[in-house]
């Protein structure tokens, strides 16, 4: 497989995401002003503060060259991870249902939280099984998630019981869009792929990608 | 011309950054203030006002979570009247 991680003004945890990725793929970044994919079979939109996070989290970024060849590509049914702001960047874009306001308690909180899989079946949690927890950080101040009336099926993590950090309904970590090609996070998975660093469970999420497009094409 | 847009969380969704102001000013002895709310206001000129409800609509406010008003005024009443 291999995967396009997208790099905006203000983005900070791409290189993450791309060293993430390169455990169960190839991965390059694509800047924000291309509108060309390169071909990839997955694309991640990482963490940070795209454009500054003026206006809102996530509001400019969506408007980007990039980004809507990314949202091209994801009505097409190509696999798009959006971690934390990229999350609130595939909320704005209308590719997941929602939005993310600020935390409750208005603080900026970084901890290691559980994660409870809900949905098996995106394309991003297909390694794991229905009720499985990953161990994984978050770190934001903008996640508090908000989808009135979301169905079921389009939630597809959990925070575990007791452990919600930001106040997001039914304790949402993640969800997905209806067809589970597109899911969205407040969660760090490529912070999480190294016992060396407390927990590997985020690699789950790049390895079900991997799973479902097993071969590097030869590069022509 | 000059325009003016408010844009304010929308109603029923929890404030924390409004409930944290009201706190302070309870705080300060301003018991009276109840209701607080934070929202933005965002300035302009334009040469059209007709099209300033579809900046909201597409990039100023996100509909889910805030409301936006085009505050009076001369160019905000046709502002509105476009909308």
């Amino acid at each position: 497989v291999r995967f396009g991680v997208v790099r905006f003004p203000g983005s900070c945890d791409e290189v993450d995401a791309l060293l993430a990725c390169r455990r169960f793929g190839e991965a390059q970044l694509l800047w924000h002003k291309e509108r060309d994919l390169a071909g990839v079979d997955a694309v991640v939109v990482p963490g940070g503060f795209s454009y500054g996070d003026y206006l809102r989290a996530g509001a400019i970024a969506r408007f980007s060259p990039l980004m809507e060849s990314v949202i091209e590509f994801a009505r097409a049914g190509g696999p798009v991870l959006g971690i934390c702001n990229g999350f609130q960047v595939l909320c704005e874009a209308g590719l997941l249902p929602g939005a993310l306001l600020p935390n409750r308690s208005l603080r900026f909180v970084c901890r290691q939280v559980d994660l409870v899989v809900e949905n098996a079946d995106t394309a991003f949690t297909c390694a794991c099984e229905s009720g499985d927890r990953l161990s994984v950080p978050v770190k934001h101040t903008t996640g508090r998630y908000h989808a009135p009336g979301i169905p079921d099926k389009q939630i597809v993590l959990r925070y575990a019981p007791g452990q919600n950090p930001n106040g997001a309904q039914d304790d949402i970590a993640g969800v997905c869009n209806r067809e589970g090609n597109v899911v969205g996070l407040m969660p760090h998975p490529e912070h999480a792929v190294d016992p060396l660093t407390g927990s590997a469970d985020g690699g789950r999420l790049f390895e079900s990608v991997a799973l479902r497009v097993p071969a590097v094409a030869p590069v022509a | 011309v000059r325009v003016r847009i408010l844009i304010r969380p929308k109603q029923g969704i929890l404030d924390p950054q409004g409930q944290a102001v009201e706190q302070a000013l309870q705080a300060l002895g301003f018991e009276q203030a109840r209701n607080v709310h934070v929202g933005r206001l965002i300035e302009l000129d334009v040469d059209d006002v007709r099209d300033v409800p579809e900046m909201c609509q597409r990039l100023l406010a996100n509909p889910l979570i805030e409301d936006y008003e085009i505050l009076p005024g001369e160019a905000g009443a046709e502002a509105r009247r476009a909308a």
